[in-house]
């Protein structure tokens, strides 16, 4: 038995998976102030009278470190940067809590500047005298050698609650990305442990054992326990847990796809690449941070079935604005989902308040209402497949470094389209025709983010720069630089990553049958220092790749 | 505070691809170059604009050159992909997507002459001209410049620019005594219808910032200002680099984003620069974001020692002189003009061109029609020590009828019982490519 419960914005979603087949589920208001309440709550009255020691795994999906952010409810963290040459330093979002240090590590992880300790200690006296207890430390090319942030960490972590330091939230090299990470990690720490604490009490005063997991943006879990160093894992993952529901209970044949979940206000477009859910290739954009969070592609398009709909200079404007529900449920304006109604594509609502609303529309245009409401249901069928379009162009126009990939490269070419949301059984047909796929939606659309959240198998990502030339191999996730043996090759280092990555994703809470690890890249370049052969520089990136726990084969949950 | 502008950017390091596993023109010369863009974050400033190449066509290149035997047999994917990038940048400037471009592209091609035998110093065709010659053909004829401020005389593009009053050649470069190809002299001064559209000057070894910059203000500048072209394009070789290690210069980082700034181009082309670990990374950086309008005044090599790169007070002078000099060469060119052709009709010379990077020797026999009308009809007899023998004709931008008439009975007339293997003709106002 698995419990997969998702705390949404608006509603809290709950799903108990057995054998194979979705035997409970609930749906709750959402109780914003009171995450841990609502959760709680929910997960009490589906596991009521359930024989709890079948349980195997319960799996979180929550808006709560997103919300703590969007809100602003997050703490101040005192930052040290060691930023170099370079960009400026006012390109790095600062406050007056920000400090820029002396120091600096090259591209190939060479310290090249040393950094001043006494100045440090300074600016650590400092924090603590303006009552800031949490720090981050981060430092350009942190990733290729960590020792700076971790001399620093070494003089400022005592007095602290906690630090954070850049090397350890990804592998990925961009600087600006990694300030924001780092701090958006120690901002939110203190109200994630606090949750993290409740929910687990919460669980074991019920008599529950099992491993508890949360989800992350990228549609993986981890160990809810793992999670607490690294909270801000868990913003965005409310797209993730709805790509892994259509994942879960849909057909794929491993197919490039699209999926739509078409909410109130905005329409989530995101793709598949061969049955795989794609990934920003940076990582997600939150409340304007660019992080360094490797998340789901899912780019949200202002337009919904709730969306303000108006005639305004010849032309037929609809979204991004929501004002309220559809006319047919009392809003105040014309939407689309009062046309769907008109035109007898769903049975919802107040069909005479529907009709109401779009005689405006119609008296605007000098048409009746049923050709209104005809153009309005047409018009937001094309903006969304004009808008997938778009981004099957930008991701197939996504910049590559080599002539193979340039000449032979992966071009996304959707065969199947999957719908989620309210409006998805309307416009199912008339998308399916302008983006000319057959459509598939998923058998429970209304809990498909529980479920998602459910069947998500653990993830983890590994990056391994060897440079053979200083004998030297970095791993920035795990924070460890190490001597390499003699004869290093690229075979080695990826046999050294799997090794790694396995151990790290087991520690995450990955299981055995679960690890699918993928090699995503390999390079390996001749290093010649004044016309010889100087050594190699090899690179490796390897993931367990996104996907659902052994034993549920996508499609086919019922 | 500056204007912020909005820059493309056409990344391709070709990270599959090199002339042999240790050539300087390998796999490894933008790696860290990328792993500096990358880690400075420049792809997600919002007026930064990357573009995935486009992939020249053979077309394109024969709007240039006179491969022999055909452009398929001179180049390779690597080639058409780096000429593509070029054009990529052009096509966003001229469409005005961007406010300009740069191509960070390899392999280079700024000694890629008009006949092409096979590749010299490590180019095999010249991507600026390609990119010069789709700008013209897509979207009319333009005045163009080029500022060539590779450390290596650009030879290849002054060679194709040679007859073409229309398109300005300036290349800045370490005296050509001193290094490869050995050319690039005051008196390589254009052909006889085009005297003083192909401008060269050679630098001192150790020449630094402050010599660069001067060079900029006193001559390059106020000779542009003169010439007045549509567009302006950098060469940006960043081999006059300190850390350089194939030649002697004393440029930095920040010279070259001052250098950029103050030329403003339309579009940059990387050309050469080897020092892939110390300099490539910042002076990549500096350009771009010296183009995007971006404050580079925190760009600096981690071992950039401004006391130790200062240039002496001997080279500050001659460079004064050589700064004079230049702008008084461009000056009277008009008078020059007069002295070297007179009342002659056809203007016929003699030129060995050495391959170095494919060991390729090649002799050319050059006539150019002396004209008051047009650049003037070029005739070219080649032939390589591999055993080619060519005939090409080229007739240029806005041809007089005379030149193209007689360029025409001229291609019309050669053949192949003259010993020649192949026969070309190049007709720029008709896009025209013919092989006999």
């Amino acid at each position: 038995m698995i419990l997969g419960i998702d705390v949404g914005g608006t509603h809290t979603d709950a799903a108990l998976i057995d054998s194979g087949r979705i035997r409970k589920t609930a749906k709750v208001a959402t109780n914003p102030g009171r995450v841990v309440e609502s959760l709680s709550g929910i997960a009490s009255e589906v596991l009521k009278g359930e024989p709890l020691e079948n349980l195997q795994r319960i799996v979180l999906s929550t808006t709560l470190s997103t919300n703590a952010i969007v809100q602003n409810k997050v703490d101040p963290v005192g930052l040290m940067v060691i930023s170099g040459p370079g960009l400026p330093p006012s390109y790095i979002s600062t406050s007056e809590n920000t400090h820029f240090l002396s120091g600096y590590v090259n591209h190939r992880g060479i310290e090249t500047a040393p950094i001043d300790p006494a100045a440090v200690s300074r600016i650590s006296d400092d924090f603590r005298k303006r009552g800031l207890n949490h720090a981050g430390i981060i430092g350009k090319f942190s990733t290729r050698n960590p020792s700076q942030e971790l001399q620093i960490e070494k003089i400022v972590s005592d007095g602290m609650k906690h630090v954070s330091l850049g090397h350890r939230m990804s592998g990925h090299l961009n600087f600006p990305r990694r300030v924001a990470t780092t701090y958006l990690n120690e901002a939110i720490w203190e109200l994630y442990s606090s949750f993290v604490k409740q929910v687990v009490d919460f669980f074991r005063t019920m008599g529950v054992s099992v491993p508890i997991y949360i989800l992350k943006a990228d549609g993986g879990t981890f160990n809810i326990e793992q999670s607490v160093e690294f909270p801000v894992y868990t913003i965005l993952s409310g797209p993730a847990a709805s790509i892994m529901g259509i994942l879960s209970m849909t057909e794929n044949s491993g197919e490039d796809a699209i999926a739509l979940d078409i909410g109130g206000t905005t329409t989530d477009i995101a793709l598949f690449a061969d049955g795989v859910p794609l990934l920003e290739p940076f990582g997600v954009t939150m409340e304007g941070h660019k992080t360094l969070i490797r998340g789901l592609r899912s780019k949200p398009l202002g337009i919904g079935g709730d969306s303000r709909v108006r005639y305004e200079g010849g032309q037929l404007l609809i979204g991004p604005q929501r004002e309220g529900p559809a006319a047919a449920f009392g809003g105040p304006f014309p939407t689309p989902t009062d046309a769907m109604i008109l035109l007898g594509l769903t049975d919802i609502g107040d069909p005479s308040k529907a009709e109401k609303a779009l005689h405006g529309v119609a008296d605007a245009i000098g048409c009746t209402v049923q050709k209104a409401a005809e153009s309005i249901f047409e018009e937001s069928c094309q903006i969304i497949a004009r808008h997938v379009h778009a981004v099957i162009e930008e991701v197939n126009n996504k910049p590559v470094y080599t002539i193979h990939e340039l000449l032979e490269g992966k071009r996304i070419s959707p065969k199947i389209l999957y719908i989620i949301g309210g409006p998805a059984k309307p416009m199912s047909t008339r998308l399916g025709q302008l983006l000319e796929c057959p459509v598939h939606i998923p058998p429970h659309p209304e809990i498909a983010n529980a479920v998602g959240a459910a069947l998500a198998r653990t993830t983890a990502e590994l990056t391994i720069l060897a440079d053979t030339e200083r004998g030297i191999m970095t791993i920035s996730e795990e924070g460890i630089s190490k001597k390499l043996p003699p004869r290093f090759s690229k075979g080695d280092a990826i046999e050294v990553g799997r090794e790694l990555l396995k151990e790290r994703a087991l520690r995450l809470g990955a299981r055995e049958e679960d690890l699918e690890i993928e090699v995503i890249e390999d390079q390996e370049f001749n290093m010649v220092r004044d016309f010889y052969l100087a050594g190699k520089n090899i690179r490796i990136k390897l993931q367990v790749k996104p996907g659902l726990i052994a034993g549920f084969s996508t499609g086919e949950l019922s | 505070m500056k204007q912020a502008r909005k820059t493309g950017l056409i990344f391709f390091p070709a990270f599959d691809w090199a002339i042999s596993p240790t050539h300087p023109e390998r796999e490894e010369r933008l790696l860290y170059t990328q792993d500096q863009v990358f880690e400075e974050g420049l792809l997600d400033l919002e007026n930064i604009v990357e573009y995935k190449p486009s992939i020249a066509s053979y077309a394109d290149i024969n709007r240039v050159h006179f491969c022999v035997p055909d452009a398929g047999s001179v180049t390779t994917e690597s080639h058409l992909i780096s000429a593509g990038g070029a054009i990529t940048a052009a096509q966003k400037v001229m469409q005005k997507e961007v406010d300009n471009a740069f191509a960070l592209v390899r392999p280079p091609g700024h000694h890629a002459m008009l006949v092409v035998h096979g590749a010299r110093g490590f180019c095999n065709v010249n991507i600026e001209a390609i990119m010069i010659e789709y700008i013209r053909h897509h979207y009319g004829h333009r005045r163009i410049a080029v500022v060539d401020t590779d450390c290596h005389h650009g030879d290849g593009t002054q060679n194709i620019y040679w007859n073409d009053p229309d398109t300005l050649c300036i290349s800045i470069h370490q005296d050509g005594r001193t290094l490869y190809p050995g050319s690039g002299f005051h008196e390589e001064f254009g052909g006889p219808n085009a005297l003083g559209t192909t401008l060269n000057i050679p630098l001192p070894p150790r020449t630094s910032d402050e010599g660069f910059l001067y060079i900029m203000k006193e001559a390059i500048l106020p000779i542009l200002a003169e010439f007045k072209p549509d567009l302006v394009i950098n060469s940006a070789g960043q081999d006059n680099h300190f850390s350089d290690p194939i030649t002697d210069m004393r440029f930095s980082a920040h010279g070259y984003a001052t250098l950029n700034d103050m030329l403003s181009p339309d579009i940059a082309v990387l050309e050469g620069g080897y020092s892939i670990e110390k300099a490539l990374p910042y002076v990549n950086v500096g350009i771009i974001l010296a183009m995007a309008g971006l404050d580079y005044s925190y760009v600096r090599e981690p071992e950039y020692r401004s006391s130790s790169l200062r240039q002496s007070e001997d080279i500050s002078r001659y460079i004064a002189q050589e700064a004079d000099a230049i702008y008084e060469l461009w000056s009277r060119r008009e008078e020059i003009r007069e002295k070297v052709v007179g009342d002659k009709k056809y203007i016929r010379s003699n030129k060995s061109i050495y391959y170095d990077t494919d060991g390729i020797r090649e002799q050319q026999e050059v006539v150019v029609r002396v004209c008051h009308d047009c650049g003037g009809l070029v005739m070219i007899d080649s032939r390589s020590d591999l055993g080619h023998r060519i005939f090409a004709v080229l007739i240029p931008w806005k041809a007089c009828p005379q030149c193209r008439r007689e360029g025409e009975e001229a291609y019309d007339k050669a053949a192949r019982k003259d010993g020649f293997q192949y026969i070309y003709l190049q007709d720029k106002e008709k896009d025209l490519f013919l092989v006999k």
